[in-house]
């Protein structure tokens, strides 16, 4: 069983098809990436997946359960967890409280815990903050923790948003293009740390118009145009893929 | 219900309904160029109200009465001026939060100036007694007076959004507020311009209707409130609809005092706009756009 | 962080200490009392701290929560079920002594609630309504959620204003005072001052320890990403609705038990504390003390109602609270306390010279 399933999956803005009849799966402990040019609708397939707005019609499977319907907190209790495209940390808070929040699917503490602020939450209070602190450490950003997140540097934010993302040992990991504005350096940085997390045992499904990190880092590609998928491979064979040439390469193969 | 009975509390419904269509379409000149929603908005009918009963005592009716509108005009530009003018890109909580301010501000002046009485104009024409015959109903004229105000308002916004090149301009900042600067429009200016519209045809309204409704230094967060129903109800942003939610909510408030104690008539209008809220966020005439603007 | 928020209530009952020692040394120990009602006030705006300035969700209704509170309290203490005294119901609540004998106003004896029994009816009625309007309303956001929650409360107002049966425009009298403890009553008049003063801050203390608990605990931090970015706060497993939900209701229990207790204080309570303006006053509070500052909610709420009660704004009472509003969101949004005079000088020129630009 794949541990991430999706088919038939559509969804309408108006008049138009932004996410049309898309199939395709992720195998547990690959690293798959969703690539296609801009407005192809690879964030609005990111969006259905995790349960930001739901799908017209299709379905989302996890583990072979269907997910589609389901809000995004429970998608995320069940193991997803994901990265904006334009970075969503919460303001005023520091970059280790930020991260602590993403750590919430694997604690428990609520209302009456909180308040009361009985013993066995402190245990849990402190795990929150050391898987926190790890994931600042696995992310390089561990000197950050402290500083307010909104007002750090841009990579510096891509960074704290990862670790977020990573805080909570998630099953999948979906990141929405990580190496936007990102420098060459940085990109080659990302590509080894997106290794190492599926090293720890996440699915990643990543999507990315940096071409070099796509094609370094993912086991399968598959290529959305307006909506549809048009290819479903190795990189190497989608590189070779006419059409995918044609719609989405086509301006650098000329 | 007798007939007769049932057109009575029609022609008081459509009255209320003047005032309520008037301060719904004033919620969104306001809410269409700024995206704020101006909880002063009932201040600037009881401001209107009140100041031409004062002018009143020194010059003659329509002097007095153009004179408030004026006065209110001005007050709108200085609210702008002094509270929203300068922020930059506020977040919605301290908008509310100003504008509530500004019209508690409002509302305590008008207490120390003017006291707690109750006070109105006097008939346009003829007196409390008078009225005209209409299918056998009879009618202050004063309810056409109110009427005709609230067509006139109605025309002459449309003809200003429609064919003055500062109501185009307005409509632009309306759609895309950024874009519309990018394209040489003051768009600042524009807001001023619309809290002067705003205040200005409040005032007008509150003067026409105060005959018949009164008026009194503590109407403003009612009206809001009920302004604010007529402009969800009618789609927010669209001033045609505000003017038929407005005389909607009118009737449906006159014909439940018929039905339960007076006291909960003002509870009718917030239960109606809570079921709007909940049920069809988009209005009764509204689109899904606005809709989506509502929980976004 | 532990130790910091201890220390904080402690410095805070040291100052509740000291305040009192002050009056006493002053002989004006008559303060006493409108500190005590601020104390009461302050439990409701602390409970809109925590969902306005932690939560990001205002709400125009909480004096209608403080007001259910009180009525409740107030109604079933002072209601007479003498006439109903064989009904098997009332048998059975009068032998558990949830209902209690007690004189009446004209020296003959009633059969009431005790004030403990009406308090938990008031506590319990006012959670319900508060998740029955809570549902719904926190759907909304921005501008709806203010106007669905002001509309809520000027219901509840005109409901208060039209029931003869709680005492219309009047309100309620003649309720008798809370037994909280042997020996400690919440009313009582004025030789039970220095007691009432201590038994509302200390209600305040509590109030304090447990929503700072909260805020600084998981949920804490949950409700402050729902503020900051509620999407991302939903993929990162929060439960939005549920948790904006708790935190209503949790605020309009503090209110109700604040309204509760200030009518046994006052031996009455009338629909103006259900009013518009009221709930006005405690957003204001809130807005003063800053958004996400529990200690400057209520140090503001301290200061401000108590000089208010006291009368020293005279007529212009709400001009004052209106002005003050547009005074800190214009100028210092995040709160009084963190006013930062250079910065806000710096910008008023910069944004004098932008619009003179623009205009
Ligand atoms: N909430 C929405 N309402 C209306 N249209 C939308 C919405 N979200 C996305 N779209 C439209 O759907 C199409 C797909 O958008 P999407 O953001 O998924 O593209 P993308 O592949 O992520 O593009 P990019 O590479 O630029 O990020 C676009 O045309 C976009 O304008
Ligand atoms: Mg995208």
């Amino acid at each position: 069983m794949s541990l991430l399933e999706v088919s038939g999956l559509s969804k309408r803005f108006g008049g138009l098809h932004a996410v049309k009849d898309v199939s395709f799966r992720v195998e547990k402990g690959t690293i798959k990436a969703i690539i296609g040019p801009n407005g192809a609708g690879k964030t609005t397939l990111f969006n259905l997946v995790s349960g930001v707005i739901p799908p017209d019609s299709g379905a989302v499977l996890l583990r072979g359960e269907e997910v589609n319907g389901c809000p995004p907190h429970r998608i995320a209790a069940m193991g997803v967890s994901r990265t904006f495209q334009q970075i969503r940390l919460f303001a005023q808070m520091t970059a280790l409280e930020n991260v602590m929040v993403g750590v919430h699917p694997r604690s428990r503490a609520g209302f009456l815990a909180g308040m009361f602020h009985l013993p066995w939450t402190w245990r849990e209070e402190r795990d929150i903050e050391r898987r926190a602190r790890e994931a600042l450490e696995l992310v390089g950003a561990a000197d950050l923790a402290g500083a307010d997140a909104t007002s750090l540097s841009y990579g510096q934010q891509r960074s704290v948003e990862l670790a977020r993302a990573v805080a909570a040992e998630p099953e999948l990991l979906l990141l929405d293009e990580p190496a936007a504005g990102l420098n060459m350096r940085e990109t080659s940085e990302l590509a080894k740390l997106i290794k190492r997390i599926r090293e720890r045992g996440t699915t990643v499904l990543i999507v990315e118009h940096d071409m070099g990190l796509v094609m370094n880092v993912s086991d399968e590609v598959a290529v959305l145009s307006y909506g549809e998928k048009i290819a479903d491979a190795t990189p190497r064979a989608v590189q070779k893929d006419p059409e995918v040439i044609r719609v989405y390469l086509g301006d650098d193969a000329c | 219900m007798q007939l007769e009975l049932v057109l009575q509390y029609l022609v008081a419904g459509l009255t209320y309904g003047t005032i309520y269509a008037v301060v719904g379409v004033g919620f969104n000149i306001i809410y269409n160029t700024t995206g704020i929603i101006n909880f002063a908005q009932g201040e600037f009918v009881m401001l209107g109200g009140m100041t031409a009963v004062t002018l009143h005592r020194f010059v003659p009716l329509p002097l007095a009465i153009a004179g408030a509108v004026a006065v209110t005009m001005a007050a709108g530009a200085l609210v702008e001026a002094t509270c929203i003018r300068w922020l930059e890109k506020p977040s919605v909580l301290r908008m509310i939060i100003i504008t509530i301010g500004v019209s508690i501000l409002i509302r305590e002046l008008a207490l120390v100036s003017w006291g707690e009485s109750v006070r109105a104009l006097p008939y346009f024409t003829g007196n409390e007694v008078s009225s005209l015959t209409l299918g056998g109903v009879h009618v202050s004229p004063q309810v056409l007076w109110s009427l005709a105000t609230c067509v006139l308002i109605v025309v002459f916004l449309w003809f200003f959004f429609q064919h003055t090149s500062l109501g185009r301009q307005m409509r632009a900042c309306a759609a895309n507020r950024d874009a519309a600067a990018l394209c040489g429009i003051a768009t600042k200016n524009l807001v001023t311009l619309s809290f002067v519209l705003s205040a200005g045809i409040g005032a007008l309204a509150g003067c026409v209707v105060s005959p018949i409704t009164y008026t009194a230094y503590n109407i403003g967060t009612g009206l809001a409130i009920k302004g604010f129903t007529v402009a969800i109800l009618g789609g927010l942003g669209s001033s045609m609809g505000a003017v038929g939610a407005g005389f909607l909510v009118g009737v449906l408030e006159a014909f439940s005092v018929s039905l339960m104690p007076a006291a909960y008539k003002d509870a009718i209008s917030v239960a109606v706009l809570l079921a709007i809220l909940f049920l069809r966020p988009s209005g009764l005439f509204g689109s899904g756009a606005a809709a989506r603007l509502k929980t976004a | 962080m532990l130790g910091s928020r201890y220390a904080r209530v402690a410095l805070f009952l040291a100052a509740v200490v000291a305040v009192q020692l002050l009056a006493h040394a002053a002989e004006k120990p008559f303060f006493l009392t409108q500190l005590t009602m601020a104390a009461y006030y302050t439990l409701v705006a602390a409970g809109l701290s925590l969902l306005m300035g932690y939560a990001g969700q205002i709400s125009l209704g909480h004096a209608a929560f403080f007001a259910i509170g009180g009525y409740a309290s107030g109604y079933l203490t002072t209601v007479d079920l003498t006439a109903r005294r064989e009904g098997p119901l009332v048998a059975v609540l009068a032998r558990l002594h949830v209902l209690v004998p007690h004189a009446d106003l004209y020296g003959g004896e009633a059969l009431s609630f005790h004030p403990w029994a009406a308090f938990a009816v008031a506590v319990v009625l006012t959670l319900a309504v508060a998740w029955l309007i809570g549902v719904p309303v926190l759907k909304l956001k921005g501008h709806y959620l203010a106007m669905a929650t002001l509309g809520f409360g000027t219901i509840v107002y005109s409901i208060l204003l039209a029931s003869e049966s709680l005492g219309a425009a009047d309100g309620l009298g003649s309720v008798p005072p809370f037994p909280l403890l042997p020996g400690i009553s919440v009313g009582g008049g004025r030789a039970a001052r220095v007691a009432n003063y201590y038994v509302a801050w200390g209600l305040v203390a509590l109030a304090l320890l447990v929503l700072s608990s909260l805020v600084e605990s998981r949920v804490g931090r949950a409700l402050r990403a729902i503020h900051g970015a509620e999407d991302a706060a939903a993929s990162m497993g929060v439960d939005v609705a549920r948790y904006k939900l708790k935190t209503f209701v949790l605020s309009a229990v503090l209110a109700a038990v604040g309204g509760s207790f200030l009518t046994h204080f006052n031996a009455g309570i009338g629909p103006a504390e259900a009013g518009v303006m009221k709930s006005v006053r405690y957003v204001a509070i809130v807005a003063v003390g800053g958004m996400g500052s529990l200690w400057g909610t209520v140090a503001t709420s301290a200061v401000l109602t108590f000089l208010s009660l006291r009368g020293y704004f005279g007529t212009l009472d709400d001009a004052v609270f209106g002005a003050v509003l547009i005074a800190v969101m214009l100028f210092s949004p995040d709160g009084v306390l963190r006013f930062d005079p250079r910065g806000a000088l710096r910008t008023a020129r910069d944004r004098l010279r932008g619009s003179g630009v623009a205009g």
